[in-house]
């Protein structure tokens, strides 16, 4: 066993998009290119650009939600992207996400205890009595109740949603948690609570997390590694404090003078 | 003058419920020229306060109190009076600039319909004026002709800022205007609304849960907490020395670029009495 969790090589997207009168022309958009990244177990990379600068494309690539054209991804020893139906399957309940969205990301007919349950049933994890003793557990872990399982989506706020999406990723324990953009849609105060949530489970699971984020606040606060992305390129990568204290790019410079409360610096220093 | 709009003992209950407050007995006044930023949590009223100076409380609410706006009492306006004034005097933005736009009519089109109902424009001077306005926006005057869904959202959200200055208003209201946006984008838009504030001369209300927002953007700060304002007083008064334990605890869970502070969970252990 090594230290990598995981490690892309090379990955390698495009789009052709349709341009012209009539759309008889196209052109190629690199989604992403040549993109190389490695995961140490237990760390968090975050992965930081803007709309449309490929990160959640490399997600969802590496993640095989979305072909890529050509790469290499090696999880945990196996070269994943080779893995046959099935392999992947199994592969996969090691590799569990989070989306941005907690509104959108849960089925609203579906009891919070049976959204929770999905990925235990689907691999077929324990019998009943055991899938609902491992969601209360998870439940209690994400700070929420018991009974909390008998309810709907609706009954709850958005930062409890995303703790039941985080309750529902991790209930598989798996190795690699991806969490995109997981706190973009919460109001500040919640993102503290959901962002400390996060740092104490990795301890207590000995999580793996690629956290992809348009907010450099919040990774200096969740990653030991970075790597910025634009336009389908990856243009600085390092550990936070090379990022933060001193960004080669001129673009990591410009993502850093965009975090809100330069002011407050100034005010509170 | 420059009290632009006093606010005075304003309080907001459901109408089936009166008994429950959503805003209670809130008093505020804004300047011209100043950016007043109220913070607070989902839930904290802070919408609903802003709503009302506009009348666009839903009628299942009931509002008590005062609001002056340039000095007259707006529940004695009628709705027509009210149609004059928004859009004219008092403009308003949203925080999704996707849904409050519409997206079968051209971004010209929604820009210019300000200026035609309130100041008559039309024909040459019409189209000079929207083009006038994209400009100050920082949008090329050649898209015009462009619908919402080719916008990327910090263009959508200039469209919404061009639309809310077209009749140059003496307020104007932004609803979480950037919590949409990448933090980049949002930095452009904050610059630009700043900007624009002190060309127009407006008085702003800036809606925002977020402190880091406030600090680069506010003169003033209103905190509020279920409904009720907890802390006010200019941004360095209340950033440096902030009095009350809620604005203490919603300054300690904003991140830091540095990474110095210790992020802490919102906590309400103060309510709690001692």
């Amino acid at each position: 066993m090594t230290d990598i969790l995981l490690q892309a090589r090379h990955l390698n997207k495009t789009y052709s998009q349709r341009t012209g009168t009539l759309g008889l022309n196209s052109h190629t958009i690199h989604a992403l290119a040549d993109v190389n990244l490695q995961l140490k177990r237990g760390t968090t990379l975050a992965v930081v650009g803007e709309s449309g600068s490929g990160k959640s494309t490399l997600a969802r690539g590496i993640l095989r939600l979305l072909p890529l054209d050509s790469g290499e991804v090696i999880f945990d020893g196996q070269d994943f992207l080779a893995l046959d139906k099935n392999a992947l399957r199994t592969a996969r309940r090691h590799i569990q996400m989070v989306f941005q969205d907690p509104f959108a990301s849960l089925n609203p007919r579906m009891r919070i205890g049976d959204i929770i349950a999905e990925g235990l049933v689907i691999h077929r994890i324990g019998n009943a009595q055991q899938q609902h003793d491992s969601v209360v557990q998870m439940l209690k872990k994400v700070g929420l109740q018991a009974d909390d399982a008998r309810k709907y989506p609706h009954q709850f706020s958005g930062g409890q949603r995303q703790r039941i999406g985080i309750a529902r990723a991790l209930i598989l324990q798996p190795k690699l948690l991806v969490c995109d953009e997981p706190v973009s849609a919460l109001d500040v105060s919640v993102q503290a609570q959901i962002l400390l949530l996060l740092k104490q489970l990795q301890q207590e699971m000995g999580l793996s997390y690629l956290f992809i984020t348009h907010d450099l606040r919040v990774v200096r606060h969740i990653a030991d590694d970075v790597l910025v992305m634009q336009k389908g390129k990856v243009i600085e990568q390092g550990s936070v404090e090379t990022i933060y204290n001193a960004p080669q790019q001129k673009y990591t410079q410009q993502l850093l003078s965009a975090i809100p409360g330069h002011g407050l610096r100034a005010i509170t220093a | 003058m420059t009290e632009i709009l006093r606010i005075d003992q304003l309080s907001i209950s459901p109408a089936h419920a009166p008994e429950r407050t959503l805003v209670k007995q809130v008093s505020f006044a804004l300047q011209r020229g100043k950016t007043t930023c109220i913070v607070g949590e989902s839930g904290s009223g802070k919408s609903l306060t802003a709503l009302s100076v506009m009348k666009l409380l839903s009628p299942q609410l009931r509002m008590q109190g005062q609001v002056f706006f340039q000095g007259q009492d707006i529940s004695q306006l009628n709705e027509t009076t009210m149609q004059h004034l928004r859009g004219r005097q008092m403009g308003m933005i949203f925080q999704e600039p996707m849904t409050s736009l519409n997206p079968v009519l051209t971004i010209g089109f929604q820009i210019g319909e300000p200026l035609q109902t309130h100041l008559g424009l039309k024909g040459q001077a019409l189209k000079q004026k929207v083009a006038a306005l994209l400009e100050q926006v920082g949008i090329d005057p050649a898209r015009a002709d462009s619908y919402p869904d080719e916008l990327s959202g910090g263009q959508r959200q200039r469209v919404m800022i061009a639309m809310s200055i077209a009749c140059e208003p003496a307020l104007l209201i932004a609803d979480e205007p950037t919590t949409a946006l990448d933090v980049t984008v949002q930095a452009q838009v904050l610059r630009l609304l700043d900007d624009l504030k002190n060309r127009l001369h407006m008085a702003m209300l800036f809606i925002t849960h977020d402190f880091g927002v406030v600090a680069d953007i506010a003169d003033e700060v209103i905190v509020m907490f279920r409904g009720e304002i907890v802390e006010s007083g200019s941004v360095a008064q209340v950033l440096q020395s902030p009095q009350h334990p809620y604005t203490r605890a919603l300054l300690a869970c904003v991140p830091d670029a540095e990474g110095k502070k210790v992020l802490q969970p919102m906590t309400y252990d103060w309510l709690a009495p001692a």
